[in-house]
């Protein structure tokens, strides 16, 4: 076979349907990307390393796996010790669904750094806090699935969560439910949620992420359009080529992201309760919550909002709400940034700190989650405005405030922050 | 448009009445599908009454108990738990139960029973859903030093007393839930009670 045959095959595909061909030059081969991508732009391709792993990795669990109450936590552990390699493909699923949120987590956070939600890119945000929630979405319904300890009552106060909600909540709770508690039913309709329904949603809104990323163009550390300067062909002048270039450069972070990944895998698959929590260990019992629930870390920033904001009129919709809102205000980032430069290397000190804060609150409400309100003790005396005494509830307090301060009192300090001139053209 | 570039009117109306049309119908074939999600007949039917019999229940002791899919807590409160509510009056945020969808009138009480001994709780918070543990009044070590006994919720911390009375300043909005019930000799029914004789939706 000479490589004129091979080319004679491939012309004979290609002038039945050149889209294909077409497709690879806008999309890679011709798709010009900033010359200057640094660390923090592995996590995009990574992201979609990590959805093809789950993809994969759940095809074939869904193969054992029973979705009926009766035989649910069974047939995990069946896939676990008796189907061959079982272990892996569960322990890829389990590990993957923890690094599909850091690798999301950290590419929300390049966004916030370099400016790419702000205009022309409202709409890549968009899309990509739409993921984001989507993700959040096929992660609960695939924690219910083992039926363990964890899976029930984490999926019980999620449901309640939404029975919360003024008139409309109990009817709400029950139809998502299908059941007046937990059940057969609410598995059932989970696992078709998880393995079909939100799996097709997630794909359309990643289709939707690049097409909606590569009309305007990659964003860079410097936060310069590189679309401004064009050489004589029409390619910007610092710009280059997606494929081969970042395709090979994504190609190693892959590597150094499996590598890191295989180790959790192979050594510490539970990651002290943090990946897989130990109580899920443990059959779901109805008549029994555990000593001590958590969410899994992806959700326990969230989780500590909820906890922080106190009853308030017979309800425990105020706390309910302070959460939702927590994850929508995200959409409106791209209009709460009044700033005049998009790259943190031109912002003033006002963003930076605001950032940094950010950055700490996020991550001392996601620590408090994992743990009881209890945690850090109580304050040692009694005043009339301490309905408790718990010293983490009032830490995860202070810390939702200044949550929401970052976003709300976002378009006063970006407005006056003093930036510095940005280059015309990217720097490194 | 046609040729001249002019907009069709009838054209124009007989698109937007069959895509009208056709959304109604989009809709209406929605559905099927929404009611599918509601609860079967089958899951209905499961919610009938369970009788209980309490008679090797120590006092002190908490029985748990199976309906509808939920635990029901029976406890025969001793002298002091009956005591330890009392002092917990000021301490409630509904100490005469007044929020009406919490129990039967015949429960719409300091003790929130028909017997002020005998304690019948749905044992699921009202929080968010989770199953409160029994916390004797020697537990003051985790509880601290004013606890005088009840039900601690793991998940969200909320406290209440023995008569499933939330304590100010839990997360959960309103007192535990007591359900329908009718004692018979030494048998406990519960999801009927003798003024209906039927469960309460």
């Amino acid at each position: 076979m000479s490589t004129s045959r091979l080319a004679a095959l491939w012309n004979w595909f290609d002038s039945r349907m050149p889209s294909v061909a077409e497709q690879w030059r806008i999309h890679a081969s011709e798709y010009y990307a900033p010359k200057n991508f640094n660390f923090w732009y592995f996590f995009g391709a990574l992201a979609g390393l990590v959805l093809v792993i789950q993809i994969i990795s759940g095809i074939f669990l869904t193969m054992n796996y029973k979705p009926d109450a009766a035989l649910a936590f069974g047939s995990v552990e069946y896939i676990m010790r008796d189907v061959p390699g079982g272990w892996i493909l569960r322990y890829i699923h389990s590990t993957g669904a923890s690094a599909f949120f850091i690798v999301v987590y950290l590419h929300m956070f390049r966004g916030m750094l370099y400016g790419s939600y702000k205009q022309p890119r409202e709409l890549v945000w968009i899309f990509g806090v739409l993921i984001y929630l989507t993700l959040m979405g096929e992660a609960f319904f695939g924690y219910l699935l083992p039926w363990g300890q964890m899976s029930y009552w984490g999926a019980q106060v999620i449901v309640n969560l939404f029975g919360s909600v003024p008139f409309i909540g109990p009817d709400l709770a029950l139809w998502i439910r299908g059941d007046y508690v937990v059940s057969d039913a609410t598995l059932n309709r989970f696992f078709a949620l998880h393995v079909i329904a939100f799996p097709l949603v997630l794909l359309g809104l990643v289709v939707a992420h690049i097409l909606a990323l590569h009309d305007v163009g990659s964003n860079n550390p410097d936060g310069v359009e590189i679309k401004k300067y064009k050489d004589a062909n029409g390619h910007p002048l610092d710009g280059i080529p997606f494929h081969p270039y970042y395709t090979v450069k994504d190609m190693m972070g892959a590597v150094v992201f499996l590598a890191i990944f295989c180790s959790i895998l192979f050594f510490v698959p539970e990651v002290g309760g943090y990946f897989l929590e130990y109580n899920n260990f443990i059959p779901a019992d109805p008549l029994k919550t555990p000593p001590h629930i958590a969410p899994v870390w992806y959700f326990t920033p969230y989780y500590s909002i909820l906890r922080a904001v106190p009853p308030l009129f017979n309800s425990q919709f105020p706390g309910v709400l302070a959460m939702g809102v927590a994850t929508l205000i995200l959409f409106f980032l791209p209009w709460l940034d009044r700033g005049a430069v998009k790259s943190i290397r031109y912002r003033g000190a006002y963003y930076k700190s605001a950032l940094a804060i950010f950055v700490v609150v996020f991550l001392v409400l996601g620590y408090l989650g994992t743990e009881p309100t209890t945690v850090w003790g109580q304050f040692g005396f009694d005043a009339f405005f301490l309905d408790t005494k718990d010293i983490a509830t009032w830490v995860a307090r202070v810390c939702t405030v200044l949550y929401f301060a970052f976003f709300i009192l976002m378009p006063w300090y970006t407005a006056r922050d003093e930036v510095k001139p940005v280059p015309d053209r990217v720097t490194s | 448009m046609n040729e001249q570039g002019k907009v069709d009117k009838t054209r124009r109306s007989l698109l937007i009445a069959t895509s009208v049309a056709g959304g109604a119908a989009g809709v209406g074939a929605a559905i099927p599908f929404v009611a599918s999600m509601w609860p079967s007949e089958r899951a209905k039917a499961a919610g009938a009454p369970v009788d209980i019999d309490i008679s090797g229940l120590a006092p002190g002791e908490l029985g748990v108990f199976e309906w509808r899919g939920k635990p029901v807590w029976v406890m025969k409160r001793t002298k002091e738990m009956l005591e330890a509510i009392k002092s917990a009056d000021s301490k409630v945020t509904d100490p005469s139960s007044k929020v009406k969808s919490q129990q039967p009138a015949y429960a719409a009480n300091e003790f929130r029973s028909a017997k002020p001994d005998l304690m019948v709780l749905v044992g699921v918070c009202t929080h968010l859903g989770c199953s409160p543990k029994l916390k004797p009044s020697d537990d003051k070590a985790e509880m601290g030093a004013d606890w005088n006994g009840g039900f601690y919720c793991p998940c969200h911390g909320s406290k209440f007393d023995f008569a499933g009375r939330v304590y100010k300043g839990s997360p959960a909005p309103i007192n535990l839930e007591v359900p329908p019930y009718m004692l018979t000799d030494s048998t406990l029914v519960i999801g009927e009670d003798a003024e209906k004789k039927g469960a309460k939706a």
